[in-house]
């Protein structure tokens, strides 16, 4: 295998503006997650990535990108539009976890439509805005931002801006998140 | 094009500007799809060691979300494995696959082969990827290493690159 000259793919749509982020802007280290609420994978590398914004604190900005493979996950696009759909009303993180940590209950609409309630959100705002597929355009531009930087499958995560092909662990995402940090 | 070892056997992919060898193969029981069928439209060959595998499905899953991209070219997508049309019906509705899989099944790898794609040790196609013009010209080709995912990026930049499908010419 040629793999002393591999080198992982690079994020052609760079941090920005647009993207939902945690933790502070300036901070060295970044990790990029693209994601589908209704992967298993996903499932399970979502209380990782929580520790290792924990262990990092305000080092690590993380930033996540819908990546939903809606013909082996039906209910990937609703979540990914709800989640947009909260953050119409500034709460997409609340939604995001709220969506990875029920992923059992993703067909029960009305369940999350409670959460969003609970939240104080315009849930009619939210659920018609989900109906009329308002955010579909956004995370359509996530998708093909992932594609064209070599997001094959989910989770799929950057750091530094560079594929990490390595193992989601934890271990291994602080060692490589460090790496990068040091240049 | 790079060669490189494929579990020792070295594989080498037909290079770009390389007519594509014509094939006949089976799609179910009692269909068959010919390259030059194709002929008018750009084609995108994927080939990959075997149905079910965690990595393959993984791949085309991600293809089968990108045939609205593939559709904006005109561009016709065809995944090709040694397995026969009966696992090739029961993992495409597994996955919710919407394009054909071809049973490169018998002579077992023939096509594989003429593509240079075949891996003698494992018995299988490798991961190998052509995106074949409307002429029938094999205008980009890549070969993947075991295990890894391709993606769709080279593919969507090869068609990218491609001139208008020219229709009627």
């Amino acid at each position: 295998m040629a793999k002393s000259n591999y080198r992982p793919p690079r994020l052609t749509l760079p941090v920005g503006e647009r993207d939902h982020v945690e933790g502070p802007s300036n901070a060295r280290m970044v990790l990029v997650e693209y994601g589908d609420y209704q992967c298993p994978y996903c499932g399970a590398a979502y209380p990782i990535v929580k520790r290792v914004q924990k262990e990092l604190g305000t080092r690590l900005q993380f930033v996540f990108r819908n990546f939903p493979i809606t013909t082996s996950h039906p209910q990937a696009e609703w979540a990914a539009e709800t989640a947009e759909a909260a953050a119409a009303q500034g709460r997409f993180w609340e939604m995001h976890d709220f969506l990875y940590e029920n992923q059992a209950s993703l067909s029960n609409h009305g369940f999350f439509a409670d959460y969003a309630k609970k939240l104080k959100l315009d849930v009619k705002r939210l659920e018609q805005e989900v109906a009329q597929h308002v955010h579909l355009g956004r995370v359509r531009e996530d998708f093909m931002g992932g594609v064209k930087s070599g997001v094959n499958g989910t989770p799929t995560f950057f750091i530094g801006g560079a594929r990490y092909d390595g193992y989601p662990g934890f271990g291994p995402l602080i060692t490589a998140l460090e790496t990068a940090e040091k240049g | 094009m790079k060669e490189f070892q494929t579990k020792n056997q070295k594989v080498s992919p037909l290079k770009p500007g390389t007519k594509a060898p014509n094939f006949t193969l089976k799609t179910t029981p009692d269909q068959h799809v010919s390259l030059r069928d194709f002929l008018g439209r750009p084609v995108v060959l994927c080939f990959y060691p075997a149905d079910w595998s965690p990595v393959c499905s993984d791949q085309l899953g991600l293809y089968a979300q990108l045939m609205s991209e593939f559709r904006k070219f005109d561009a016709e997508l065809l995944g090709v494995s040694v397995d026969g049309v009966w696992s090739h019906l029961a993992f495409s509705k597994d996955r919710n696959l919407n394009f054909p899989l071809l049973s490169d099944f018998d002579p077992k790898g023939a096509i594989s082969r003429t593509y240079g794609v075949f891996t003698e040790r494992n018995g299988e196609s490798a991961r190998a990827l052509f995106v074949i013009d409307s002429k029938g010209i094999i205008r980009w080709s890549y070969l993947s290493p075991d295990g890894v995912n391709p993606g769709a990026d080279g593919i969507l930049s090869a068609l990218e690159k491609l001139k208008p499908p020219g229709r009627g010419e």
